[in-house]
This record gives C-alpha cells, sequence and structure tokens, in this order.
C-alpha cells in the first residue's frame, strides 16, 4: 500500500509536467498543424536556462524564473518568425522534418553551452519527505502536482477569456473564417509558438527539480506523444487526463513489472488508441475515410 | 513526363525509355565510368565513406518509396533496418545459411514487420502515422534489447564478412562492389516500379488518396504493398550494414537513424531515385566534411574541434531547415535546374516545370 502511494505520487507528477509539456504541444497543434519535434529540446533549453540563471549567474530563483520566461518567448517567437513562417501551407512531411532539424541545432546549442554532463539542480520546490499515514513522498513531487494544474488552469483561463486565446481557438475552428473576421493568423501562430516554448521551459524548470539537469530530459519531447494522442490531440482537459493515465501507467509498470516495460508501455498504449479510437479520448472527432 | 524541346521521339521504345535522350545516356555512361574506376583511385578513407554512401542509397530509396512516392510518413527506418540486420546476421549465425540466402530472407522478414506496422495506414494518415511509426520504432528497439535470448541483448553481434567465388569481402575495396551492385539493382528496379501500374498506383495515392480509389486503386492494399517494398529495401540496407560492419549493436538502428534517413530524401529531392543518391552522399559527407575540418583546427583552435560533435549536430539541423525553406524539391531539383539551364543554352528557353 505504501509502494502504492508512493508510485502514485510519482506517476500523478510526472503526470502532470507530461500534461504541461503536451499542452505546449496541442497550442502549436492547434494553431498551425504543425507537429512539434522540437519540443523536448525547447524544454532542455529551459532547464538549462534557469540553471544558468539560479547557479551559474546567482539570481535570486523568482527572477531567474522570469528572465527563463521571457527567455523562452522570445526564442519561440523567433522560431516561428524564421523557420515556421515561410513553410506555412507546405506538406505534413516537411512541417515535421524542419521541426526536427530545429531540435537537432537546440540540442546541439544546449549542448555546446553547458556540455552534456549531469548537473545537480537547485531545488527551488520544496525538498525532503512527507508522510501520509504510513508512507513516506518526495516533497517536491508532491508539490509539482497542484502547480502544473495551477498552470494548465491558467492557460485555460487563457483560452476561454484572453483575446489571443479567442483567436487561437477560432483559427483552430476554422481558419478561412477566422481570417475573415480579420484575427491575424502569423500573429496568432506567434503567439502559440511563445506560449509553447514558455510551458515547455516550466516543464523544464519542475522537471529539473525532480530528476536533475541533464541532457537525457529532452526525450519528454517523444513521450508527450502518447500522452496528447490518447488525451485527443486538439484538447487541454485530454491532455490532462492523458498525462496522469500515461504517468500513472509508467510508473506502475516500472514497479510491478520491471523489465523497461515502463519504457514502451505508454507506445503500446498508443498504437491501441491509434487504432480503436484515433482522435483520443477527447479529441474532436473527424470522420475521414479513404 | 514532359516532352523535351526539340526531341520527337518516333517508336514507343524510346519514349518509354528510362533514358530517352543521348545526353542523358552519355551521363550515365560517364556516371558508370567514375562508379568503376572509384575504388582504384581512391584512398581508403574515401573507399569507406564510398561504401556507406552506397549502403545509405539503398536504405534512402527504400524509404523514398514509402515517403516520397506514396506519401506515407514513417519514423520506423531505423527500426525496420535493425530487423534487416539482426535477421540476416541471426540467420547467418544461428541456423548456419549462406550469406546469399539469409539476405534474401531477411529482406523478406522486414518487409513483412514494415506490413504489419503499416496496417494503421488503414486509418491513419499524415501526422498520425508519423507517431504511429514512431510508436514502431520504440517497440522494435525495445524488443531487440530485451529478446537477450535470440538477439543477444544490448551485446554486439559478431557476423562473419560474406564470402563470393572464394573470396572473402571483409575489405573496404571488395565489398565496395556488392554494395554497389545491390544499390544499381535497388535503383533500377525502383525506377521500373514506377513505371508499371503498381508504381504509378502509388503516386496516385500519395498525390489525392480520394480520387485514386475513386478511379480503382484499392488504397489500402497499394499502402500496405508500399510499406512492403519500402521494408523490403530498408531491411537490405540493413543486412547490409550488418556484412559491411560484421558486428551488429542496437545503438546503430535508433531513432536517430530514421531522421537521418528521412533527412536524407528531404534534402535529396521526394520522390526521385536521384535524390535519393544526392541526399545519402550530402548526409554522409556532411560529418566526415566536418570532421576532417575539424582535425585541421585541431592544433590552430582546440577549442573549435572540441565542438565537433555539436558542430555536426547543428549542421545537420541547419542542412534540413535550409533547404526546407529555400528548396523544399531538394538537391534534385537544384540539378534539374542546372540541367534545364544547358539543355537549351544559350538561350534562355526553359522546358516544362511537370517532369520530376
Amino acid at each position: 500500500m505504501d509502494a502504492f502511494l508512493q508510485l502514485t505520487v510519482a506517476g500523478l507528477s510526472t503526470g502532470m509536467i507530461y500534461a504541461l509539456v503536451a499542452v505546449g504541444f496541442v497550442v502549436i497543434y492547434k494553431a498551425s498543424d504543425v507537429i512539434n519535434f522540437a519540443q523536448g529540446d525547447l524544454l532542455l533549453f529551459g532547464t538549462y536556462l534557469i540553471f544558468f540563471n539560479i547557479v551559474q549567474l546567482g539570481l535570486p530563483w523568482t527572477v531567474g524564473v522570469v528572465i527563463t520566461v521571457i527567455i523562452a518567448a522570445g526564442i519561440g517567437l523567433l522560431i516561428e518568425r524564421t523557420v515556421l513562417r515561410p513553410l506555412i501551407g507546405e506538406p505534413v512531411i516537411s512541417m515535421i522534418m524542419v521541426t526536427i532539424g530545429l531540435s537537432s541545432v537546440l540540442r546541439a546549442l544546449t549542448n555546446a553551452l553547458w556540455g552534456p554532463q549531469p548537473r545537480a539542480f537547485p531545488p527551488f520546490l520544496p525538498g525532503g519527505e512527507v508522510s501520509i499515514g504510513t508512507a513516506t513522498v518526495a516533497a517536491d513531487r508532491l508539490v509539482a502536482i497542484p502547480l502544473a494544474l495551477g498552470l494548465l488552469a491558467l492557460l485555460a483561463l487563457f483560452f476561454r477569456y484572453a483575446r489571443d486565446g479567442i483567436a487561437m481557438r477560432a483559427i483552430a475552428d476554422d481558419q478561412l473564417a477566422a481570417l475573415s473576421m480579420g484575427i491575424s493568423i502569423p500573429r496568432v501562430f506567434a503567439v502559440a509558438w511563445g506560449l509553447s516554448a514558455v510551458t515547455a521551459a516550466v516543464g523544464g524548470m519542475m522537471l529539473g527539480n525532480i530528476v536533475g539537469v541533464s541532457p537525457s530530459i529532452a526525450a519528454v519531447g517523444l513521450r508527450v506523444f502518447p500522452v496528447v494522442i490518447l488525451g485527443g490531440l486538439d484538447s487541454i482537459g485530454g491532455a490532462i487526463v492523458g498525462g496522469a493515465i500515461i504517468g500513472l501507467l509508467e510508473v506502475y509498470t516500472g514497479g510491478y513489472i520491471g523489465h523497461g516495460l515502463n519504457l514502451i508501455v505508454p507506445y503500446i498504449v498508443l498504437i491501441l488508441v491509434l487504432m480503436v479510437r484515433p482522435y483520443g479520448l477527447f479529441g474532436k472527432e473527424v470522420i475521414e475515410r479513404v | 513526363m514532359t516532352i523535351e524541346c526539340g526531341v520527337f521521339h518516333t517508336t514507343y521504345e524510346s519514349d518509354m525509355g528510362l533514358r530517352r535522350l543521348p545526353t542523358e545516356r552519355i551521363r550515365l555512361g560517364l556516371f558508370l565510368i567514375f562508379i568503376v574506376v572509384f575504388p582504384f583511385l581512391a584512398t581508403p578513407y574515401w573507399l569507406n565513406l564510398g561504401n556507406q554512401i552506397a549502403i545509405a542509397t539503398v536504405g534512402a530509396i527504400g524509404l523514398n518509396i514509402l515517403v516520397g512516392y506514396t506519401g506515407q510518413i514513417s519514423l520506423g527506418q531505423g527500426a525496420f533496418m535493425a530487423v534487416g540486420a539482426y535477421s540476416a546476421g541471426l540467420l547467418t549465425l544461428r541456423a548456419g545459411l549462406p550469406w546469399g540466402v539469409s539476405i534474401f530472407l531477411a529482406c523478406l522478414i522486414t518487409s513483412a514487420v514494415g506490413s504489419f506496422f503499416g496496417i494503421p495506414s488503414l486509418r491513419l494518415k499524415g501526422l498520425y502515422l508519423a507517431i504511429a511509426t514512431l510508436a514502431a520504432q520504440e517497440i522494435i528497439e525495445w524488443v531487440v534489447t530485451h529478446w537477450t535470448a535470440v538477439t543477444g541483448g544490448t551485446d554486439a553481434l559478431v557476423v562473419p564478412a560474406p564470402e563470393l567465388f572464394g573470396l572473402r569481402l571483409n575489405t573496404d575495396f571488395r565489398f565496395y562492389w556488392l554494395a554497389v551492385i545491390l544499390a544499381g539493382a535497388t535503383a533500377l528496379f525502383t525506377a521500373n516500379l514506377f513505371r508499371s501500374k503498381v508504381g504509378r498506383a502509388f503516386v496516385a495515392v500519395r498525390d489525392q488518396d480520394v480520387a485514386a480509389s475513386v478511379i480503382g486503386v484499392n488504397v489500402f492494399r497499394y499502402k500496405l504493398l508500399a510499406f512492403a517494398t519500402s521494408s523490403f529495401f530498408v531491411g537490405l540496407a540493413g543486412a547490409m550494414i550488418a556484412y559491411y560492419r560484421n558486428i551488429i549493436t542496437w545503438e546503430r538502428f535508433t531513432l536517430e537513424t530514421s531522421i537521418i534517413y528521412l533527412a536524407m530524401i528531404i534534402v535529396g529531392g521526394l520522390g526521385t531515385i536521384r535524390g535519393s543518391l544526392f541526399g545519402a552522399a550530402l548526409i554522409t559527407l556532411l560529418p566526415a566534411f566536418i570532421s576532417s575540418l575539424g582535425r585541421g583546427l585541431q592544433d590552430s583552435a582546440p577549442a573549435v574541434a572540441a565542438q565537433l560533435p555539436n558542430i555536426q549536430q547543428a549542421a545537420f539541423g541547419i542542412v534540413i531547415i535550409l533547404f526546407l525553406v529555400f528548396e523544399p524539391e531538394g538537391l534534385s531539383k537544384l540539378w534539374r535546374n542546372v540541367k534545364d539551364y544547358f539543355h537549351v543554352w544559350p538561350f534562355a528557353y526553359r522546358r516544362g516545370n511537370g517532369e520530376r
């Protein structure tokens, strides 16, 4: 039972971070139909940025977080303007490859600036352990869950009430209609990339806090695919539920079965979902038969 | 296919030929001469690169059949190559089959595995298919590293060099001929495939799947067939790697491999055989070129030399991005521009743009 509780907390915290990164992914996909394979590297870059600000520059962590968020947003905007905008309207394969190219460049940049060795991260989430009943769970993981949920709620509010958020939903719904209502598509794409880079960076900060800073955390970028597919590619609520399910599934198979099976269970789920219900749990059901 | 300015075909044979103009035949002849002369002039370093390019060409053509010609995105290339390499190696090692037989069987096995993972394409396209093949990549990789009893897990598998007419193909020079012949056969087969009913059905599925099904192309059947054909050659490339390196390790067949091959066909040009060769050559030579530059800088600028792997990775990404932004049709389009320019030189009259 204790082990179960610990695994559940671990799974939920991982899952919520997945959800945060997945939302960044969904935002770009919803607005511009681009699958961003560079999400993991944006996350990695964000993690190293906050590491740089807090450890190497010695800034207080509040300032460090703000600066990181600003720089991440800037990078997102820059990527959209220089790389993605010339490719509007190109086939899916070009979009996928260009983000793969971006991921390669970002990773090389991160490695060149900070080297491949793992670093200790200055914890800004509370450390130590908390006892729940007879089980002890890591406090930082416990805190990460409401923190991620709060951020996701903020994003949901943004989509509900903010001008840019509404514009983004309009474009996701019907690009042509949105265009004729005077919504600037390039502006919305830019906001989407900025927002996505920020959520990736924030997810990176939390992940770095929990598992430490090393190039391997970029793998999260690939692990969000099962999350977004399970939850439905165009749904924020879906990303949260999908994140929780995939996170828990990973941790339970890792804890109870082992053999590194936790690494591929999400992908097996992914294949099953694609076969049975490709639009996911909460995605918009678009029937397209060939 | 457009008719070239100033060319008039009078027989079906000349109209339907793979090489329809005298200049095209001369160019092909020159290329063949280059292929034959190359190993006698090249240093071992270049021979090694030549072999790598030949193998990469086979893999790139295989991927191009699926992605470039049929329009089905696959991120599972690395895993399918692993299937080819491991089946070929294991058939030789455990079943004691001669290398030629085990290469052929390995191709068939990869073909079957590829078709299996192509089944989701019944319902999925574009990005969903890309993600499904990504899952295939991860799952196959896991099976290869964890099915220790058969694959040896993460340990390397040592495969003996193939033997032909009592000659061990264990040097770059000897293996070169096998690699080049297999690459040539792959190119010839593919060129002919796309003059046949099946090949045209592939292209119809790519261009407009609904229209294709309306005119009587069984879309799902041809998608699966495309997966099978493509995986056959991808498996061949994997088996060639097994026999060339004589050592099979799973690190050679990760998602990164899939991405490198996708980069080859993007940079070279989707849906062209020439592009597969160009792309394979460019993406193979790029890191080699950068590391030779780096060796030159070892003394004068050791800081730069230390960053070599990062520079290679960044250059790889930048090349992909630059091609997609500035020349989405890749090197084969650039080559065609040059050809078109000289075709009617010194006049500025250009032939049609429809020809691939």
